[in-house]
Order: C-alpha cells, then structure tokens, then sequence
C-alpha cells in the first residue's frame, strides 16, 4: 500500500516538476507547481513528517502559490518566446548530467540506512508537538532569526514593489487633481501650452499670481 | 518503501529545477524553478531525517521553506517594480550589468 501511495506521489511530484518547465503559458506552470507541492506534501506524510507535509500545503502550495497567481495576473503573462541562444540545447543536457552523476552518487554510496526504511521512531515523530518543542529549545536561534528573516523581506517587498515619486508620471493623482476641461474652456497659461499647475518655480519670484501675460 | 527512492525522486526534481532555471526566459519560472530546488532539497532532509529517526532534518526542512518564502517575496517585489517601470520581463533583454 506504502508502495503504491509512493510511486502515485512520486510520478505526480516528477511530472508537475516538468510541467512547470515545459509549459509555455506562466498561469499553467504555477499550476503545475501547485499540483507538484501537493505531491511533494503526500510523499512527507509518508516518510513521517506531518507537521512539514500540513505546511508545505497550508504555506507553499496556498500562500506563497496566490502572490505568484497575483503577480502573473498583475504582470499579465503571456506565451514565452523560447530562448535563441546556446543554453536551450545546453542546460537540458547539463541537467542530464546531474541527474545521472547524482543516481550514480546514491547507487555508489556506502550508507545503509539508504536501503533500508528508516530508523526506528519513537511515538508522534513528526507531530507539531515535538517539532514545537524542538524549535523552542535546541533550535530557538534558528528560529528567532527565521522571524527576523521573514520581517525584513516583508519590509524589502513593500520598499521594491511600492510606486515610486517622480519615477514615473502618476497619471491617476494627475487626473484627479487637474480633470480635464471641456474645449474652449479653461485658463489663458492653458492655452499657451502650460498644461501643468503644479510648476510654481515656473513663475518668476515675486510676482502676484494674476499677472501672467 | 526504502529510502533511496525519495533521493532519487528529489534527485530527479533537482535537475529538473536546473533545467528550467537555464532555459526559461521569464524571471517568474525561473523562481518557480528555484522553488523546485529548494523543494527537492527539502525532501532530501526530510527523507534523511527519517532515516535516522531524528527529528532535526524536518526542523531545516521548515527554516528552508522560511527562506523560500522570503526569497520568492522579494524576487516578486523586484518583479512588480520591472513591470512598474517598463522594463521588459525577460532575462535575456536585462543585460545592462553584463560587462
């Protein structure tokens, strides 16, 4: 039954992995990551991790999935143009190779504990509990420093992706301060091409405001 | 099932990552390629961790998936700002920093 559950998960984890590759639409290959950590949670639930397995699901394939859903959406993405230049034949087949010298690396290792199914645990391996108690003794510096971590990527995020003042025109703020008039209406600075108000340093110093020729 | 099959599978998962991150084009793969390494590694620790019987592999597993989620905030954020400016999204046209 182990089995079988395996190699279900396994061939999901593996194909959603190409899709993600393969797939020339943006929208799909985050799909196919999303079904590819879905696989990748069922395969930690075997190998006895469930607190890992309920985050990857509740984290990576819901949170972290819906900001790269938003992000696609917002950028608009579109169909690729395959690259033209020499890592299209190459990177495939350096990925070969590290494949093939990775599966020579496990074949040829002298652990045993690879062939065999695991060590022996002790009673809720794996479970929030003993992961809890595990970050908040051995591994309370890690984990203080993951919080840290967290909040200054947070900060750098917004600081990145926020509009910027004079980067760009903000033509929003724009209409909503200077509405477009109807024709044959308006100001004579206006007229003489002096669309913009917010210019005072356009105006000589000194000068009242209503004396413009 | 013995625990070689899951290297192997995150082996697989691995290469697959480097592959994508070579040959896709848009920064967006890419990171979701990176997000397919960083994955692979973590079933590697996880598998690990079993086999040992320790519970230690899974507490890296969790502090990498903190480190992706912060890294996957921060490549989107630059993103968004490409867009903002009208850069074009595409690794191959962004070579101003090539020498």
């Amino acid at each position: 039954m182990s089995a079988v559950l395996f190699f279900i998960a396994a061939i999901g984890a593996v194909s959603g992995a190409i899709g993600v590759v393969m797939l020339r639409n943006q929208f799909y290959s985050v799909l196919a990551l999303v079904f590819h950590l879905v696989s990748l949670a069922a395969l930690f639930l075997l190998l006895r991790a469930e607190f890992v397995a309920a985050a990857q699901v509740i984290v990576y394939a819901g949170a972290v999935m819906v900001l790269y859903v938003f992000v696609v959406a917002y950028v608009g993405g579109g169909e690729e143009i395959s690259s033209r230049s020499g890592l299209r034949i190459i990177g495939p087949l350096l990925a070969i190779a590290l494949a093939i010298e990775l599966c020579v690396a496990m074949l040829g290792t002298a652990l045993k504990g690879i062939s065999g199914k695991g060590a022996p645990y002790v009673p809720g391996f794996g479970t929030p509990e003993h992961i809890g108690k595990l970050f908040l003794t051995t591994y309370l510096f890690p984990f203080e420093v993951a919080s840290l971590l967290l909040l200054v990527a947070a900060i750098g995020a917004i600081v990145l992706a926020r509009r910027r003042r004079g980067l760009e025109p903000d033509q929003e703020l724009e209409a909503r301060y200077h509405p477009p008039r109807p024709s044959w209406t308006g100001t004579m600075a206006e007229a003489g091409g002096m669309t913009h108000f917010d210019e005072p340093e356009a105006r000589p110093e000194g000068e009242p405001v209503g004396s413009q020729h | 099932m013995a625990i070689g099959w899951y290297l192997v599978v995150s082996a697989l998962i691995f290469a697959i990552g480097v592959a994508g991150v070579l040959v896709r084009r848009s920064p967006l793969v890419i990171l979701l390629c990176l997000e397919l390494m960083l994955n692979a590694a973590n079933l590697a620790l996880v598998a690990f961790s079993r086999m040992w019987g320790g519970e230690d592999g899974q507490v890296f597993a969790l502090i990498v998936m903190v480190v992706a989620a912060c890294e996957v905030t921060v490549g989107l954020g630059l993103i968004v700002a490409m867009y903002r400016r009208g850069l074009p999204i595409d690794v191959d046209d962004l070579r101003e920093l090539q020498g």
